[in-house]
């Protein structure tokens, strides 16, 4: 690989984290109207459109560092699949309860963590962004991790199930914390903070949350899965995309 | 979409709890609904998700609704129509000076 511009690897980073916060709001949306109670369908909700909202002032300012003049909706809904750099996690189907919510704990704790890194980064509008969304990403952990100490320690099948979604998680774990080029030149600028270093903290979370729950740490410890940064998904992305990019695709330049 | 029929019991294990939004500081919290939830902690969440998704409020209590001891509507007319004979006690019968203003 060639040398890479700051310019580039901040467009790169940009799009990341866009990408995480895009697919699993479209992901939560596709719970509203079928979570398994009112109150939970309205909580779910909110995070969807937390995460959306996060996702386009990412895209905006990820349009503009760019130059080429795509807007949000350009980045969002008109790339292709292998140029969607969004971590694997974030795919996984709702498939239950459990699994909506084991998945929402582990991104929401990264997330957290990596927001209030950010919001002291050199690059003011990324700091900006940072504080607002560190706010909302402290009630998504909250949320998630009330919910999982529920499941985890509440009816032989909610534990079961609980146990289940982590262990269909966990491969997931290890992409966070991937570093590369990208990463390592924008820490070394201190606009973003190194990947790896977020990991500590967020296993230093989670441990009491999973004691309180009655689930093994021990189930998290696996061969991470890798690539997603590079553009490499589950065979879930390509079904997402369809239903994503559809009105953009067959209605070009469509709004509303 | 055919879904499993929860049975009667289980359905019945999620406890009923009263929202009470403040929607200002300074004033009393208000009444806004109620809520299903296992539990304190999640009754409290859902009733921010459910209650404050657009500035309502700055503060919520959640009261489990077993816990309000409400009046019996059949004790209606002992409780309440004494009360309707006694305008001596709206305060109605004073004489209020011009140089007060309004009250």
């Amino acid at each position: 690989m060639g040398t890479i511009s700051q310019n580039d690897a901040l467009f790169e980073y940009l799009i990341r984290l866009a990408d995480d916060h895009f697919i699993l709001g479209h992901r939560l949306s596709e719970l509203c109207g079928h979570a398994p109670m009112l109150e939970e369908d309205l909580a779910l909700s909110n995070i969807a459109l937390d995460m959306i909202g996060q996702a386009r002032v990412l895209y905006q300012y990820a349009g503009e560092v760019e130059g080429k003049g795509r807007d949000e909706d350009g980045l969002a809904f008109l790339r292709k699949e292998h140029e969607y750099h969004n971590l694997m996690l974030v795919e996984r189907p709702n498939a239950d309860f459990a699994h909506t919510i084991v998945r929402q704990l582990f991104f929401s704790l990264y997330a957290e963590t990596l927001w209030q890194a950010l919001a002291v980064s050199n690059d003011h509008r990324l700091a900006q962004i940072a504080a607002k969304a560190h706010k909302e990403s402290i009630y998504h952990v909250r949320h998630a991790a009330e919910w999982l100490i529920r499941l985890g320690d509440g009816t032989a099948e909610s534990a079961a199930r609980a146990k289940n979604a982590v262990v269909t998680m966990a491969p997931h774990i290890g992409e966070m914390f991937e570093c590369d080029e990208y990463t390592t030149l924008l820490s070394e600028a201190g606009i973003i903070v190194d990947p790896s270093e977020l990991e500590a903290a967020w296993r230093e979370s989670i441990n009491p949350i999973f004691a309180e729950a009655a689930i093994d740490v021990a189930l998290l410890d696996v061969v991470p899965l890798t690539g997603a940064r590079q553009g490499e998904h589950t065979e879930a992305m390509g079904h997402i995309l369809a239903e994503l990019q559809y009105i953009q695709r067959t209605y070009p330049g469509c709004q509303w | 979409m055919n879904k499993p029929e929860l049975p009667q019991e289980k359905i019945a294990t999620t406890p009923l709890w009263e929202v009470f939004i403040r929607t200002r500081n300074g004033l009393a919290h208000k009444h806004a609904g109620s809520i299903h939830a296992a539990d304190a902690e999640l009754a409290l969440q859902s009733a921010r998700d459910v209650y404050t998704r657009r500035g309502e409020g700055n503060s919520i209590w959640v009261v489990s609704s077993s816990s309000i001891i409400a009046s019996d509507p059949q004790e209606h007319e002992e409780f309440f129509d004494p009360a309707d004979d006694k305008i001596y006690r709206h305060p109605t019968f004073y004489d209020i000076p011009d140089e007060v203003g309004h009250m």
